[in-house]
């Protein structure tokens, strides 16, 4: 993972859009979030990500037989973040994906790499995010303004044994609610909140139980739910629609805000830096589209 | 037709999810007025599935359905029994 090193206050942000830092936290559980500089663009925050990832795992970028990087906020037009951050890593001819989605992109991207490696070898997945850019291209909007962050998070997925074993997903889309959350950079992020928390509290609980049945896995032998990061209220919902204690639902959110696609893999890499592996794991994402799901996976034994 | 009874169980259903006074008007907006946040429409939508023995499905979940009192006791006199 990597993070940019400026920290964003919740006072920085109330001075700018004319709330209080208390309303701040209420209505997120936001204190602070990371903002990259103005010149760092999503390729460095994701290679920075990569670099990590491949490091932690001792292995060399050049063994690589895919790269996908999962992105929202990447600047319009072709060609994606993914062929620069292939080529960055040092790779001339390994294909490179991009999955311009914002906040479930990095479970889609995982659900997609758990099903290529036996014809690609190791895939590394990439969340990367600079969402700063997203809300400063525009006059700041406090309703998204206080919620967005920037970062990156990097896991690989392989068909060798490694720390955890995928079992099971789920992934669903419906775009009859695509203009609840968008955005181009010709106009501002738009977001219906009433809409996307009510669509997010049913679907993200639904998709954890579907996935957990399909396995006969009891939501109470889940030790941790690792979300996508976007509002620590949602999370605590989840995790009372599940019936799971709150502390079972992993949160960062409170310091890093809500990252996009970034944050499941951001969240990933810090609960497993701080936690022996210890049962089946959730995976969990839900974002602009719609698109939701959930993955399944347990420690390899 | 109005449902007497439907409404007496709808308003008791939207006093569980807030503590502010109910609106005299049915029309008049529930998020506007701020009587509903973000975070109170899901309760609302279960505690109303609970009571009327409803199942909203998913493209349903649109908070203009839910947005007063009118628009819900439409929604209900169509989908309760």
């Amino acid at each position: 993972m990597y993070m940019p090193p400026r920290v964003v206050t919740n006072a920085e942000i109330a001075a700018r859009v004319d709330r209080t830092e208390e309303w701040i936290e209420n209505v997120s559980g936001i204190r602070e979030r990371r903002w990259a500089d103005p010149e760092t663009s999503v390729a460095d925050l994701a290679v920075a990500a990569a670099e990590d990832c491949l490091s932690r795992a001792e292995i060399s970028a050049a063994s690589l037989g895919m790269i996908i990087v999962a992105s929202g906020s990447a600047r319009a037009g072709f060609p994606g973040p993914a062929a620069e951050v292939a080529a960055r890593l040092g790779l001339d001819s390994t294909p490179a994906l991009d999955v311009p989605m914002a906040s479930a992109g990095s479970l889609f991207a995982l659900v997609m790499a758990s099903q290529m490696t036996t014809h690609f070898g190791d895939v590394l997945v990439i969340g990367a995010e600079k969402m700063s850019a997203v809300l400063e291209a525009h006059p700041l909007d406090p309703n998204t303004a206080i919620l967005f962050g920037d970062g990156a998070g990097a896991a690989l997925v392989s068909a060798r044994p490694g720390r955890w074993e995928v079992l099971d997903s789920v992934l669903h889309s419906d775009g009859s609610f695509r203009d609840a959350l968008a955005f181009n950079w010709n106009s501002p992020l738009r977001m219906n909140g009433l809409s996307v928390i009510l669509q997010a509290t049913r679907k993200l609980p639904s998709a954890i139980e579907e996935v957990l049945a399909r396995g006969n896995v009891a939501v109470g032998d889940v030790p941790v739910f690792l979300l996508h990061q976007a509002n620590q209220n949602l999370l605590m919902r989840v995790a009372k629609s599940l019936g799971v204690p709150s502390e079972r639902v992993y949160s960062n959110v409170g310091r890093y805000g809500n990252t996009s696609s970034a944050s499941l893999l951001i969240a990933a890499a810090e609960w497993s830096r701080e936690n022996p592996a210890a049962g089946p794991v959730i995976f969990s994402a839900f974002g602009a589209g719609l698109h939701w799901g959930a993955l399944l996976a347990r420690p390899r034994e | 037709m109005p449902d007497a009874s439907r409404r007496t169980r709808l308003l008791a259903v939207l006093k569980t999810v807030t503590s502010q006074p109910l609106p005299d008007d049915d029309e008049e907006s529930l998020f506007e007025s701020g009587l509903l946040d973000s975070f109170a429409l899901p309760d609302l939508v279960s505690a109303l599935e609970r009571e009327f023995s409803i199942k909203v499905p998913d493209r349903d979940l649109n908070p203009r359905k839910f947005d007063s009192i009118a628009r819900m006791e439409a929604y209900l006199a169509e989908h309760a029994a």
